[in-house]
């Protein structure tokens, strides 16, 4: 019978081998996927108990971990709540959004950039802590973005993203209806699952973050790619005739589109600029007609469209130009409508790259991790991600945009002694929701130095692209006189 | 009867000092773990070391002074490894205590009971090495053994004494003690199993047709596997318990296989096995919906006797890391039995994978000993016995070890030793003391059949010398 027992012994060791690797691979291989779930209290638990580390903008934090006579020992703050709740985020026993969640090692202080504190913490028996992230915001930005936000009529929902153009530095990143992160970060777990049933159930969505989460036809703001595809098309300049009038037969339909305010832009033929100046719907679904869904495509995806950038924050929305739209629907794209969508952080995108000589920068908001001592261990690089439009093209349409800042719908983002370009943009989704008023601009024209988009849903807009231009055009403009340093 | 023991005159030594010496090691790895809670848990050691070391200590002391009087040639490393288990095992239910008086639980002195049950294990253990000098005595109980355990088996089902836990039917109540009449159970169908196989084990081997390389046993010899298949299938489900109906199935087959020498048994075995658990899932809602947790456990994590536990045991393992959180700095009891079922988890989290592999290698030993020992018995019983005692260990902790580290679905079957459990405790001492009792027979020197120096022919070639 010894043969079998051989056998057997042989069998048993395979058995026993099977289960040391399997804890191997439970305790040693796996551990990173792990701690990594959501539902894992114990890392949790462990990152609650510890410092960690603070969010900065500028030289002030806008959460940071204090001291506090609790199992916990730290208590999350967030000192201007509801004007940072888009970008930080919150920390929560539950669950972590914003920067918190992105940065949630290095703010734990379990990033492999943080290993010689950590080695040294372990090796001084001192509690380890852990490190800063600085963002890219501007203060004074942040704080225009936010106050025209609130300053809004009744309760309009809207966001505001502005960007540097030469490098996609976010300065300023604010959305309306927000919340306050701090009663999310309470201990009192029960308070907190309350707060947040309440928060997740609200009808106005606080906990979304509006200028990357939020996709809405851009409406007239996207006359802008249009414009890019048709002088990139080598047929058009600045100064090209396109079709103006009263109306647009769409293709293959009886349906018409006028111009928002009933006339006819001036003429049968005018120029490219005054189409952009007037906002003529007639010219841009035309040209939109005629350069076609795969041209208008690319043009959309070369700034961005289809595709996310941010790394820095969870849950960026797709920005969609579809390319399976029929005629009429291409035509209507032109103008912003019909299937396409867009973020705030996209328009804003799209006018940064203008600004910046068609190159499309990734936006990023997290300029440096810090050690605890506050050493920087990283630096975001800025990162081209596209050439747009050649630098002639975007000089033109730079050109246009002070146009019409200048003389056309956009005059209401004037800044005296700065020459800057803007767009306007009323959208509608359907008949019997609030049509969305957008905004976008940069300035100065001669050195760019902020590119913004805002967009407003509120209630009281009425369905006219000056009026749009009156609720998001002094808040871009609030915004660049923040930035503009002259 | 071969004698291994003898041939080529190789003696065994008692090895009785090398014994010793191990088990004063693995009263260090006990004692100290105690201490080790405490200053994990509550900052000092704690008061009673001395008290509980002396405890475990003595009854150590016990059991290999027994082993040195009645089973003198038996495996020295048995025992050092079961006290160092056991130990180990106590100490972390300690820990479990702590933390549950914190958390104001009803039951936070399981401890207390399990050094209990250690105790009266050790009484047993000490008995069956005392009155059971001979194992082929229990050979004389086969059918008597095999009924008892297949009535124990059957006890859960009884009304009033037998009750449902958590879906399983595995346990019965009587006089206010919960009792898991399977541990118990699976020692007794050892014997049997042993006992009958020795005496048939012709007649299963003989004959047979040979179908690609495998020889495939009669149609007719069916009878026994086709039985103990059909205790099998009732256990998984009536028991819902998939271990162990595993567990007496593959024990069977072990045995049927080393009794026989032909694989051909597993083969067919293998796949009626298969076969049942397949219809089982399909059928059996309980035993189905334990394979759902274990392959989507992410689906199951809230429901109510869902994938909490075996995810918290891996976040708890995962935690730990290699070498573990200490004792006090994790947080065991998330995972809901930390004292029994999932002791492994909650030591993989504090003490971390360093632990884990050194508990799974003790068992291995233990394995590889037992299986020493049916290399080295001079009997077929006595083979038979030893196979049987070594695979339920391997098999029991692979089900457990592989359930809660999620290598297989999860089910009800305690850690040898380790976990929390009196039945379980108690069977385990019981099937150490047999092992012991098989290697003593079988290291033991064989008497000399030829006469004696001094015998009459030295006597006469003497007289011719003299002469």
């Amino acid at each position: 019978m010894n043969k079998p027992i051989r056998v057997v012994a042989v069998f048993c060791l395979a058995l026993f081998m099977l289960l040391l690797v399997n804890a191997t691979y439970v305790q040693y291989v796996r551990p990173d996927g792990l701690a990594d779930d959501p539902r894992n209290r114990r890392v949790i638990s462990a990152a609650f108990s510890r410092e960690r580390g603070a969010i900065l903008v500028g030289k002030e934090a806008v959460a940071r971990s204090v001291p506090i006579e609790t199992k916990y020992k730290f208590q999350r703050t967030y000192p201007q709540p509801f004007k940072y709740a888009p970008l930080t985020g919150y920390f929560s026993y539950y669950s972590q959004t914003g920067v918190e969640r992105s940065q949630n090692r290095v703010l734990s202080g379990d990033d492999s950039r943080l290993f010689v504190t950590r080695l040294v913490d372990m090796l001084s028996n001192s509690e380890p802590k852990g490190g800063n992230v600085q963002l890219t915001v501007n203060a004074k930005a942040q704080d225009a973005a936010f106050a025209g936000l609130e300053a809004l009529p009744g309760d309009a929902q809207g966001a505001v993203v502005a960007l540097e153009p030469s490098t996609g530095r976010v300065l300023a990143m604010a959305s309306t209806p927000t919340f306050d992160p701090n009663r999310l970060a309470s201990h009192d777990f029960g308070e907190v699952a309350d707060v947040a049933e309440k928060l997740n159930d609200a009808e106005n969505q606080p906990l979304v973050n509006r200028a990357i989460a939020t996709t809405l036809p851009p409406g007239s703001t996207f006359k802008l790619v249009t414009a890019a595809a048709a002088i990139e098309s080598g047929k058009y300049d600045a100064g090209s005739l396109v079709p103006g009038g009263y109306k647009f037969q769409l293709p293959e339909s009886e349906t018409t589109i006028g111009n928002h305010d009933g006339g006819n832009c001036g003429g049968p033929r005018i120029t490219l600029t005054r189409a952009l100046e007037v906002s003529c719907n007639v010219a841009f679904l035309s040209l939109a007609n005629e350069l076609g869904t795969e041209a208008m495509a690319e043009q959309a995806e070369a700034f961005g469209f289809n595709s996310t950038q941010l790394e820095d924050l969870p849950g960026q929305a797709k920005s969609l130009y579809p390319r399976d739209m029929n005629a009429p629907q291409t035509a209507m794209s032109g103008m912003g409508q019909s299937n396409v969508t867009s973020t705030p952080l996209q328009m804003a995108m799209v006018v940064a790259a203008i600004a910046n000589d068609g190159d499309v920068m990734r936006p990023y908001v997290v300029d440096e991790v810090r050690a605890p001592n506050l050493s920087v261990l990283d630096r975001t690089d800025p990162e081209t991600l596209s050439n747009a439009v050649s630098a002639s093209t975007a000089a033109e349409l730079k050109d246009m945009m002070v146009s019409t800042v200048e003389q056309g719908t956009a005059t209401v983002a004037q800044i005296p002694g700065v020459e800057v370009g803007g767009k306007t943009g009323t959208a509608q989704s359907t008949e019997d929701r609030p049509p969305y008023a957008w905004f976008v601009s940069f300035a100065p024209a001669d050195d760019p130095q902020v590119a913004v988009a805002v967009m407003v849903e509120a209630s009281a807009t009425a369905r006219n692209e000056i009026a749009g231009g009156l609720l998001g055009g002094p808040i871009a403009k609030a915004v660049m006189e923040a930035v503009i340093t002259r | 009867m071969t004698q291994t023991g003898s041939l080529m005159g190789f003696v065994h030594r008692q090895r009785r000092g090398a014994e010793l010496f191990l088990l004063v090691l693995a009263l260090a790895v006990g004692i100290g773990a105690y201490a080790a809670v405490g200053l994990g848990m509550e900052g000092t050691i704690p008061a009673d070391i001395v008290g509980y070391g002396g405890w475990l200590v003595l009854l150590i002391v016990a059991a290999h002074v027994t082993v040195r009087i009645v089973a003198p040639y038996a495996d020295p490393v048995l025992l050092p490894l079961v006290a160092a288990l056991n130990g180990l095992g106590l100490a972390v239910i300690h820990r479990m205590d702590i933390t549950y008086e914190a958390m104001d639980k009803p039951n936070h002195d399981f401890a207390q009971q399990q050094l209990t049950w250690m105790t009266l294990g050790v009484v047993l253990f000490i008995g069956v090495l005392v009155l059971l000098r001979d194992h082929r005595f229990l050979q004389r109980f086969t059918y008597t053994a095999g009924l008892t355990g297949i009535v124990l088996l059957l006890l859960p089902f009884l009304p009033f004494i037998g009750k449902e836990v958590y879906g399983a039917r595995i346990w019965i109540n009587v006089a206010g003690f919960s009792f898991q009449p399977g541990e118990v159970a699976k020692v007794a169908l050892v014997i049997a199993f042993a006992g009958y196989l020795v005496l048939h084990r012709d007649a299963l081997a003989l004959a047979g047709r040979r179908v690609l390389f495998i020889d495939l046993p009669r149609g007719r010899d069916l009878g026994p596997i086709l039985a103990m298949f059909g205790v099998s299938m009732m256990i998984l489900v009536l028991q819902r318990d998939l271990g162990s109906s595993l567990l007496f199935f593959g024990l069977f087959l072990v045995m049927l296989y080393v009794a026989t020498e032909r694989p051909g048994w597993l083969v067919v075995g293998g796949l009626m096995f298969s076969l049942g658990a397949l219809l089982a899932w399909a059928l059996v809602p309980h035993v189905g919906r334990r394979f759902d947790i274990w392959l989507n456990p992410q689906d199951y994590y809230d429901s109510v006797g869902g994938s909490y536990q075996p995810t918290e045991a891996l976040f708890g393992m995962g935690w730990g890391g290699l070498i573990g959180r200490g004792f006090g700095n994790g947080m065991p009891e998330r995972i809901t039995f930390a004292e029994s079922d999932f002791i492994v988890a909650a030591i993989g989290e504090e003490l971390g994978l360093t632990a884990v592999m050194a508990i799974i290698l003790c068992y291995g030993l233990i394995v590889e000993r037992a299986l020493r020992i049916a290399l080295i018995a001079r009997d077929g019983f006595g083979k038979l016995l030893a196979v049987g005692l070594g695979s339920v260990v391997a098999l029991q902790v692979f089900v457990v070890i592989g359930g809660v580290t999620s290598l297989i679905p999860l089910t009800g079957l305690t850690t040898p030793f380790l976990s929390y459990g009196g039945s379980s405790l108690i069977a385990n001492w019981v099937i150490v003391a047999l092992l012991l009792r098989v290697s003593d027979q079988a290291r033991r020197p064989v008497p000399r059949l030829e006469p004696e120096p001094g015998g009459p022919d030295e006597e006469h070639t003497q007289v011719v010398k003299l002469r």
